[in-house]
């Protein structure tokens, strides 16, 4: 199975979060695939294209094209930003003469959980991660790329680790992407409902596919001082217990 | 110079969204009907299946509209009935003013209908001395408190039986002593009831106009409705053009949706069709039969092909319920007739782009609304198409536009993207470590009012792989 998987490592995660990329390179790397990280690659254009500014994410798509255009695999640790590959690419790029190409990369971009469930029929990761920790189904990942129990599959093959469910999991944390700046009261108030599920469910950690809701949710939750923290999908697979490294 | 719609709804919702004491009984009221929707769809054998029957029913009705409109027109026609077609509200609040005139009617009752909302029908009546009577109960509320409905299919929900008890002894009769909801409902009724039999004019909305058959189909509860349609003298159905369905049997498939969508019911405890005035030989029904036929921007609608589906809308509230922006701003923070999901993508089209923009916007874009909608309207790439619209129009910041040109700019450089994400952290880092975070010096001021700042690691993930997590 020695398919090598380009990287797709959304702009925030490279910038903010770049341990779930890490991590992410070394669940991969695991189960025995070889990575490589396209370094020409910047953002998707989903934030322009969310805004309403088409014309702007328009060359950010082609951009994306041309990158991972050869990629035999892309696999990357959001949901979201499969999402803008997968199920806006085609619309936008209507006009382009990289339409036809986009499809073709769409259709080999990943978002984490699905690539190691659906195409590596892999759920046992070999990790280990003996914590209280709940689900949030993020909202791209789940209504837009269908992956509901994915994600559940390979954290329930995790040793030590116990899954407490929330209330109302399926229900948005509020992050939104400009939302969370343009109507920055709403997105917090629905954050505060968020953090009060997880709350209520005395796990120690919150976890998700999408690193943007996760930022976001830890913002929340580091404000209320609230003991639970965030932490990717992607961060608890890579726990091998081999060390004691805290994410 | 008084606030924009967008300056109202920020400031309403800003302060709506901290009120803990409504966040709570929306939450219980959506808790409720959560419960009651899911078993409501576990009745139905393949829910999937029943959204695409009646997707597809709609689908065929808004691409023929012509035609079955003018099927339904014909019928009722047949059968005694007089249909007008109303080009925007105010053709049509006059059409419905002239003929209470005319025909000497003092007091009118009204069963729930969100088209008269739309058009501002009441006012127009009360205006000219004409007393308006809502009989809905939920309805019948927000009248007294003078409040546009809170919700499409629940327009009081946003009180709780305390409230609402309050609102009645000043309202209804000084000598309400208990908040039992039968005991308010009682009191309701008696004083409905006096209303039911001196109306002279009964308006009633209309769930389904049936092409074939030519009648109006309306679902209810509470049997207001069948009051309001054969009790008074005249009966003057308003509804938009898009209600229309092309045949009886359809029903079959929307009725149920729109009941389980709508409440969690089976069905709605009153399904009435109607098709025209009494006719010889019959003992009920009102004397005069009319339909508004409602356009006010419709076609318009039904021009865009790509948003046209938005048309097949049965004003079931599903979309409502599930919205966390709706549960958290609540109905009347939109400042619109059509709140919710819906109303965002609905909105704009009917009340201008330019001032209803901000609801495209008002959207983390989480797409329950689009999950859970019975005709499968795909409501939040609707909202994405409308403000890609409102962009292209101009509609937007000249500020915003030049800072996604830079950003483009930079998304096309992956070196001074590289070189620009390095210096925002840097430059972050130093002003929280000056203890600036949240202040005016702050870029992230807006996300530090409510959160704890973002992680600034030292490196990248770019440069990490540079720096050796390349080597497999």
């Amino acid at each position: 199975m020695q398919q090598k998987i380009s990287l797709f490592v959304p702009c925030f995660v490279d910038q903010l979060l770049p341990q779930v990329a890490v991590d992410t390179v070394k669940v991969l790397r695991r189960i025995g695939y070889e990575v490589e990280f396209p370094e020409d690659q910047t953002c998707c254009g989903q934030p322009a294209f969310n805004t309403g500014y088409w014309d702007e994410a328009r060359p950010c798509a082609e951009h994306f094209v041309r990158v991972f255009k050869h990629a035999e695999v892309i696999v990357c640790p959001s949901g979201s930003c499969v999402t803008m590959v997968r199920t806006f690419y085609a619309d936008l790029l209507a006009g382009s003469s990289l339409r036809d190409d986009a499809i073709a990369v769409a259709s080999r971009t990943f978002e984490l959980s699905e690539f190691l469930v659906k195409v590596a029929a892999v759920t046992q990761v070999g990790a280990t991660f003996p914590h209280a920790v709940t689900y949030h189904a993020s909202c791209h990942g789940l209504r837009e790329l269908h992956l509901r129990d994915e994600p559940l599959q390979l954290l329930r093959q995790v040793k030590g680790l116990s899954l407490i469910e929330m209330a109302r999991s399926e229900e948005c944390c509020g992050f939104g992407g400009t939302f969370a700046a343009k109507f920055a009261d709403i997105s917090a108030a629905m954050g505060d409902s968020k953090a009060e599920s997880v709350a209520a469910t005395g796990a120690e950690f919150v976890t998700a596919i999408d690193p943007s809701c996760l930022l976001h949710l830890q913002g929340i939750l580091g404000k209320r001082r609230a003991p639970a923290r965030t932490i990717h999908l992607a961060s608890i697979l890579a726990q091998d217990g081999s060390t004691q490294e805290r994410p | 110079m008084s606030a924009t719609a967008a300056q109202r709804f920020l400031h309403d919702a800003a302060v709506k969204s901290a009120d803990l004491v409504h966040r709570e009984i929306i939450q219980r009221g959506m808790d409720s009907y959560d419960a009651a929707h899911l078993k409501g769809r576990a009745r139905i054998k393949d829910w999937e299946a029943a959204r695409q029957k009646c997707q597809a029913i709609k689908r065929e009705a808004i691409n023929h509209l012509d035609r079955y409109l003018l099927q339904f027109e014909e019928k009722v026609i047949s059968r005694g009935g007089h249909v007008f077609w109303a080009a925007n509200g105010e053709e049509a609040c006059t059409y419905v003013k002239n003929l209470a005139t005319r025909l000497g009617v003092h007091t009118i009752v009204k069963s729930k209908s969100m088209v008269t909302e739309e058009i501002h029908l009441s006012p127009a009546l009360e205006k000219v001395g004409i007393k308006v009577w809502e009989t809905d109960f939920g309805e019948y509320i927000v009248q007294l408190r003078d409040e546009p409905p809170y919700h499409i299919v629940t327009p009081a929900m946003h009180l709780n039986r305390g409230q609402i008890a309050k609102l009645f002894r000043e309202k209804v009769d000084p000598e309400i002593d208990s908040d039992d909801p039968a005991y308010l409902m009682a009191a309701a009724r008696r004083k409905l009831r006096q209303a039911f039999f001196s109306a002279e004019m009964g308006i009633s909305g209309a769930n389904f106009l049936v092409a074939d058959a030519g009648v109006i189909a309306i679902s209810t509860n509470e049997g207001n409705g069948r009051l309001c349609t054969s009790i008074p003298r005249i009966h003057v159905v308003v509804t938009g053009i898009e209600k229309v369905i092309p045949r009886l049997e359809d029903l079959a498939a929307l009725w149920p949706v729109l009941a389980t969508s709508g409440t969690g019911q089976g069905i709605t405890t009153y399904s009435t069709l109607i098709g025209g005035p009494r006719r010889p030989g019959e003992v009920d029904g009102p004397e005069e039969f009319h339909v508004v036929l409602v356009d006010n921007g419709r076609s318009q609608l039904l021009a865009d092909p790509e948003q046209r589906e938005v048309l097949h809308c049965i004003r079931c509230g599903a979309c409502l319920n599930i919205c966390p922006v709706f549960r958290h701003v609540g109905g009347h923070t939109y400042g619109t007739t059509y709140p919710g999901p819906i109303g965002s993508v609905l909105t704009p089209h009917l009340g201008g782009i330019k001032e209803f923009n901000h609801l495209s916007y008002a959207s983390s874009l989480c797409g329950a609304c689009s999950s859970v909608c019975p005709v499968k309207i795909d409501l939040h790439h609707h909202l994405l198409q409308n403000r890609r619209n409102a962009t292209e129009a101009g509609a937007t910041k000249s500020s915003e536009r030049l800072m996604f040109r830079a950003w483009r700019h930079a998304m096309l450089h992956p070196r001074i993207y590289a070189l620009g994400g390095w210096s925002m952290r840097n430059t972050l880092r130093m002003i929280y470590g000056l203890g600036l975070a949240g202040t005016i010096l702050d870029p992230m001021r807006v996300w530090n009012l409510h959160r704890s700042p973002v992680p600034l690691p030292s490196e990248s993930f770019r440069a990490r792989w540079r720096k050796g997590l390349g080597a497999n």
